[in-house]
């Protein structure tokens, strides 16, 4: 569904992790946008409802890209620069509070 | 002269104002509610949602008993007005704790509530202290900080927001006709009809409630009222939603049904600023993690600073005016706990003319220095 506007313009090659699956990211990419070309679907399900999200905004307002990096749960994707080997996770409803959370 | 007639106007569409107005349609009135807009300061739309008994009382005598009361009508207040409109309020009644964190705060409690204990006679006044290990049974949560509480069985909480959704719901339902953006410019009473002025607009009624939060002060003065009421800021921290954790709600941490954690019980003097300071909001965090280490792992998404209506002792004030009889001006800062005691005590007696008397020891009366 999304692609790159300029192919030609490739810095570094990475590589995250999304739910254990190795995919490939350029320096610089937002991790929303690295996400959304791999066609990652829903990021994350509301608290309430359960229903799934997926980035709207991309400019750090709407918190529906949230997801877990690194352990740690709702992070904006959209706000967030990828980093080799990051572990990303769906974020899925609310976060724990108790430490084992 | 022209202008809209009705059985009773209230000014003021915040939980005061429309628990009024909902209470007044259910008497057979004829009601318009009359709302400020966005510029109003609306207390009603920053505060923490306690349903709250415990600590309330003092100085005034008929405080506590009316406290407890609304706290009794409140179940079947919260039935109905889910009933009727359909919205979930997320009330809830399964008790509320105050939690000290050091044993000079944890004695002026005690004493606290062995003052209300005495006030309160024979009725009793059920809110017991507790000491750490106690406290632990109910919340394993709580860090080494915190030294003891008390435990009312009669506090609860509400969503606020949603309550006010609901009681505005309920009201048009009812009948009240709500009139949002009407800044009440003036008021003029002439014999038993007031006629109150919104820009180009008059609306006419032969009663008039006063419930506009700080603005019952200047809107009191068209009426004969001296309203003594002046603002108090808390600041409110809301974190991120979160999986349940908190069953019970504390003075001053609780967790909403849909997961967000607010902290908050702050007190200051500042004027008509609604504003936050990183002070008074490390302050709050600093209390709350101390209170619940666990909060470390959540964060805090919005903060926000609302105005209190705070009279000189911290009671309700209900008056009627001696020149303008039909004209009262009803104004507290705890506009979620006497919700229903508003709409199901305090509105029928504005509708039956019995206000007077039942209400006399909430009078503003109270404060005048007596010049003998």
């Amino acid at each position: 569904m999304f692609r790159r506007i300029d192919d030609a313009v490739r810095p570094a090659g990475i590589t995250i992790w999304f739910e254990g699956q190795s995919l490939h990211a350029q320096a610089g990419d937002s991790l929303a946008a690295a996400l959304l070309i791999h066609d990652a679907g829903a990021f994350r399900t509301t608290p309430v409802s359960g229903a799934p999200r997926a980035p709207y905004c991309l400019m750090g307002v709407c918190f529906d890209c949230l997801v877990e990096v690194d352990g740690v749960p709702n992070r904006q994707a959209c706000m967030i620069e990828v980093r080799d080997g990051m572990q990303v996770r769906r974020q899925h409803g609310p976060a724990g509070v108790a430490d084992d959370g | 002269m022209g202008g809209t007639a009705h059985d009773a106007i209230v000014v003021g569409g915040g939980l005061v104002g429309s628990a009024i107005a909902l209470g007044l349609a259910d008497a057979g009135l004829s009601v318009t509610l009359l709302d400020e807009g966005d510029v109003a300061l609306r207390a009603s739309r920053g505060n923490f949602g306690l349903v709250w008994v415990q600590g309330k009382g003092l100085p005034l005598d008929g405080y506590a008993p009316w406290t407890r009361r609304s706290s009794d009508l409140w179940p079947d207040f919260a039935d109905r007005l889910t009933g009727e409109t359909g919205r979930e309020i997320d009330y809830q009644r399964q008790g509320g704790f105050h939690l000290c964190l050091n044993e000079e705060e944890l004695q002026a409690r005690a004493l606290l509530i062995k003052r209300l204990h005495n006030q309160a006679g024979p009725d009793g006044y059920d809110c017991r202290v507790l000491d750490r290990d106690d406290l632990r049974q109910s919340l394993p949560g709580i860090g080494d900080a915190v030294v003891g509480g008390t435990f009312c069985p009669y506090d609860g909480c509400v969503n606020p927001l949603a309550l006010l959704q609901a009681l505005h719901a309920a009201g048009q339902k009812c009948g009240v006709t709500y009139l949002p953006g009407r800044r009440v410019d003036r008021i003029e009473g002439s014999g038993t009809c007031f006629a109150v002025r919104s820009g180009a607009e008059i609306h006419r009624a032969d009663r008039l409630v006063l419930a506009a939060g700080l603005a019952n002060r200047p809107l009191g003065a068209w009426i004969g009222l001296d309203v003594p009421v002046s603002p108090e800021r808390g600041q409110v921290l809301v974190t991120e939603r979160a999986q349940p954790w908190l069953d019970l709600p504390t003075t001053y941490v609780r967790q909403m049904k849909e997961g967000s954690v607010l902290l908050g019980d702050s007190h200051e003097d500042v004027g008509f600023d609604t504003g936050t300071t990183v002070a008074v909001t490390g302050d709050i965090a600093t209390r709350a993690l101390r209170t619940f280490p666990a909060l470390a792992h959540l964060r805090v998404v919005r903060t926000w600073g609302a105005l209190r209506v705070m009279t000189p002792d911290g009671c309700p004030v209900y008056d009627e005016s001696d020149a303008h009889p039909g004209a009262y001006a009803v104004s507290c800062h705890s506009g979620v706990t006497l919700a229903a005691a508003h709409a199901n005590v305090l509105a029928p007696a504005i509708a039956d003319g019995s206000f007077r008397n039942i209400f006399a020891g909430f009078t503003g009366r109270r404060f005048d220095v007596s010049a003998h």
